[in-house]
């Protein structure tokens, strides 16, 4: 038998940021024997960082507001590839998560009449598309991110939780049945490594915008759950999708809240034009992301662009004055001092568009179970297997995500998981264990690393893998160029699976979960990069010169990336909500 | 001249049977990068180097530690504001126990946040929509809810250092105030009476080296005074 101790839950949470807090926090008030296993404390997750707000009709800023016109900006804002039964559910079980999460003490702004503050914020719109700019980002000033994962922690300890804080989640371990039955995990102070049994496991981890060079992403966010489905053989979905926001700090790359424009701000070229007035004539800066980041380095190419070498544009702030400014975007000013060396009371902050957000990920149901495909193309669950937040695809942001949605997504996915599998707890679920070659077999690059003598090192790996996927995978893409990468991501992956892991040690060893963590990215690189060249047209985020138009005949569709041949195959949109009519695809202006 | 000097405390459990100071010289090309730049360098000079590290922007709260002898967060400190005569001397926060290198082991802190219940607590039933707040209300609860849990402030008071079980200490006490001052939180007085020994809140002597050093401009100190304020008027 394996030497491995093993810890056994009814349900293994993997991530402790919004969307694992706020599974966990439904099944730990259900009882059930539940634990949040993350790399980080849980407040160190990367939902700490998202400033704006959370989007959702909850009729505080206009009283008719609805949540079916939410549910348009999203369908349309994803370029008509997301689920429309999923956008749907979030869409209107939103308000309930958001009125819970206000209940749980969440320090929201408010109006004067004591409601949740709502500012406006990008693709937002009342009335089908008709009425105007709606304000709907329920906001707590620009540290909304903070103010919700903290506020879940608090509640997941108020309903004792357990967790295993700075712990690192290896591989999947599958029985011979291909359920999930739990994963390999590592403590990362003692070096421990242990089995985890559950019948439910929760792939809830997150993003993994360092693939890129220049990103808003936190450093721990690697694609760690990615990885893992991906090496256990499982598809992912829409992976050439990935957002970029259009105001990251121009060299340091963190994030400057959409909410600026929200209040009133907007770009200007050098020469001082808000030239978004030409791109997007009705909602000018509040235009989708894509949109927008696409202008700016339209901008920057015909030679409009601002500084030295013309390579940003400026964001404008100063005309808000310092009381908004000192109110409703404090964090912005302090980022904007500490990183841009700019205070934005009197001069322009300069802006960048930068990798922040990844739409596609491990495809699911709105419950959150994971989905294959059967060979005639037929959904079929994974036993065993979930995802919510940013590492799932629901999809609810299909080829661009609205500003807002996620930390929506996050709660609203991230509860409806943890109900699901209470329910599915409570009816009784039996799998096979795992046999000692299924643990062996998960065990396999851990060991690998551990047993490396030597080789190339990891720092340098990654950052040649981050120029790969910046240089042949950012805002504007094109055939011959992603060819190349493509070939150099294959060379860097054999080079990859021969790299060195100097330090063996134990205790708290870096070094380690570093190297476990470059071969998820290698993964998820891998698997957009095969995704973007494959699908030959121009939809949401992904834009090609060489294919510039959308092609709703051939690619009204998921693309589903199949790790074992690294084939794309691809996956029918649901365009069947249960309670509204459908969205049918329209050309996407704004 | 633009190698930095720098001096790291190194101890690894499995080989060092003491702490010990390692230098290194860190080219920096004359830019003024921020400290947790200046770690990633030297980690890759020594691969073996441990330190905490997530957001790299100032709010998540992983890299705190002790720079030429303050409290601060790696990731938003510029040399220019903690170097000295080109040397850069990086401890861990003072007070902890070490696991390794700059990695300290934040079971006491977390332990008093935890002791002061930081969640809200209404025991009447919530409405279907939120519950209302005024922006005068909602006004109280700024440079409280703030808090990122970094430790810089609890791990620069003498009194945490000396009491680290008994003494809340100025990042549990900040929280702790937060929610009294919530109009929402309902829980006051349990609040209070689980504060009113000699250690919990009265060790605070109004040092405010949590003040001096706290990463997000907040005012511990201040936040202790009104809950001594309220404990005494509880009192009377």
């Amino acid at each position: 038998m394996s030497n491995l101790r093993s810890l056994t839950y009814d349900a293994i949470i993997i991530g402790g940021g919004g969307s694992g807090l706020r599974a966990a926090l439904e099944l730990a008030k259900s009882g059930k024997k539940t634990a949040v296993l993350s790399k980080v404390f849980p407040t160190r997750s990367h939902t700490v960082s998202a400033q704006g707000g959370i989007t959702c009709a909850i009729a505080s800023s206009d009283p008719d507001d609805d949540w079916r016109w939410h549910m348009y900006d999203t369908v349309k804002g994803g370029d008509y590839i997301a689920d429309q039964d999923a956008a749907e559910y979030m869409c209107s079980e939103g308000p309930k998560a958001v009125f819970e999460l206000e209940h749980m003490g969440l320090p929201f702004s408010r109006f004067d009449n004591g409601r949740i503050y709502q500012r406006p914020f990008g693709g937002q719109s009342k009335n089908f598309g008709e009425g105007g700019q709606a304000a709907r980002t329920c906001a707590a000033a620009d540290r909304t991110g903070h103010a919700l994962l903290h506020t879940l922690y608090q509640n997941n300890l108020k309903n004792n939780t357990t967790f295993l804080n700075e712990w690192y989640a290896v591989d999947l371990v599958k029985n011979s049945d291909g359920d999930v039955v739990g994963c390999i995990a590592m403590c990362i102070e003692t070096g421990e490594v242990v089995q985890v049994k559950s019948k439910a496991t929760v792939l809830a981890t997150g993003g993994a915008g360092r693939i890129y060079a220049s990103t808003t992403n936190a450093l721990i966010n690697t694609g760690d759950g990615i990885g893992m489905a991906l090496r256990a053989g499982f598809p992912m979905q829409d992976m050439e999708m990935w957002q970029f926001h259009p105001t990251g700090i121009y060299g340091a790359g963190t994030l400057v809240t959409e909410g600026c424009r929200g209040e009133g701000g907007y770009l200007i070229n050098k020469d001082g034009e808000r030239f978004m007035e030409r791109y997007a004539p009705n909602a000018k800066d509040l235009a989708g992301r894509d949109v927008v980041a696409r202008s700016m380095v339209m901008e920057i190419i015909e030679g409009r662009g601002c500084g030295e070498k013309g390579d940003h544009v400026f964001l404008k702030l100063d005309h808000l004055g310092e009381d908004v400014l000192g109110k409703r975007l404090p964090g912005i000013v302090e980022l904007s001092k500490t990183f841009a060396h700019v205070d934005p009371a009197k001069d322009p902050i300069p802006v960048v568009p930068t990798c922040h957000y990844m739409m596609g990920g491990i495809p699911t149901n709105v419950h959150g179970q994971a989905i294959m495909q059967d060979e005639s193309g037929n959904d079929q669950i994974v036993n065993g297997l979930y995802a919510c937040g940013e590492a799932a695809c629901v999809s609810v942001h299909g080829a661009n995500r609205l500003g807002g949605n996620s930390l929506l997504d996050l709660v609203v996915f991230g509860r409806a998981a943890g109900m699901f599998i209470e329910s599915a707890l409570n009816e009784g679920i039996e799998y096979l264990d795992a046999s000692e070659s299924d643990i062996e077999f998960a065990m396999k690059r851990m060991s690998r690393w551990n047993e490396s003598e030597g080789g190339e090192t990891v720092p340098a790996l990654k950052a040649e893998l981050q120029e790969i996927m910046q240089n042949s995978f950012g805002v504007f893409r094109e055939e011959k160029n992603m060819q190349e990468g493509v070939q150099k991501l294959a060379d860097l992956r054999s080079r990859i699976d021969n790299a060195y892991l100097p330090d063996k040690s134990n205790a708290f060893n870096t070094a380690r979960v570093e190297a476990l963590e470059l071969d998820n990215l290698m993964e998820v690189a891998e698997a957009t990069a095969i995704a973007a060249l494959e699908r030959k047209e121009s939809r949401g985020a992904h834009s090609r010169y060489d294919f510039p138009d959308r092609d709703d005949v051939n690619w009204l569709k998921h693309s589903m990336y199949y790790p074992a041949t690294k084939e794309l195959k691809k996956r029918d949109v649901n365009f069947k909500p249960k309670t509204v009519d459908t969205f049918e695809p329209k050309v996407r202006t704004y | 001249m633009s190698n930095l000097q720098v001096s790291i405390y190194r101890y690894n459990p499995e080989t060092d049977s003491a702490p010990y100071m390692q230098e290194f010289q860190v080219d920096t090309k004359g830019r003024d990068l921020m400290v947790l730049d200046v770690l990633h360098m030297m980690k890759e000079q020594d691969n073996g180097l441990a330190f905490r590290r997530s957001c790299r922007e100032g709010v998540c709260g992983s890299d705190g530690m002790n720079m030429n002898g303050k409290n601060g967060l790696a990731c938003i400190t510029p040399l220019s504001d903690v170097i000295k005569g080109n040397k850069l001397t990086l401890r861990p926060l003072p007070g902890l126990p070490v696991i390794r290198d700059m990695v300290v082991d934040m079971g006491l802190f977390y332990k008093q946040y935890e002791r002061i219940q930081p969640y809200l607590q209404n025991d009447e039933p919530a409405p279907a929509i939120e519950r209302l707040q005024s922006p005068e209300d909602r006004d109280k609860l700024d440079g409280l809810y703030e808090c990122i849990l970094c430790a810089c402030c609890s791990t620069s008071c003498p009194s945490f250092w000396w009491n680290p079980d008994k003494f809340v200490g100025p990042a549990g006490l900040l929280q702790s105030y937060r929610f009294l001052a919530d109009s929402r939180d309902n829980a006051t007085e349990q609040r209070l009476s689980e504060l009113e020994d000699p250690f919990s809140v009265f060790r605070c002597r109004g040092i405010m080296n949590c003040v001096a050093v706290c990463p997000k401009g907040l005012n511990p100190t201040r936040a202790i005074g009104k809950i001594r304020d309220m404990l005494l008027a509880d009192a009377t």
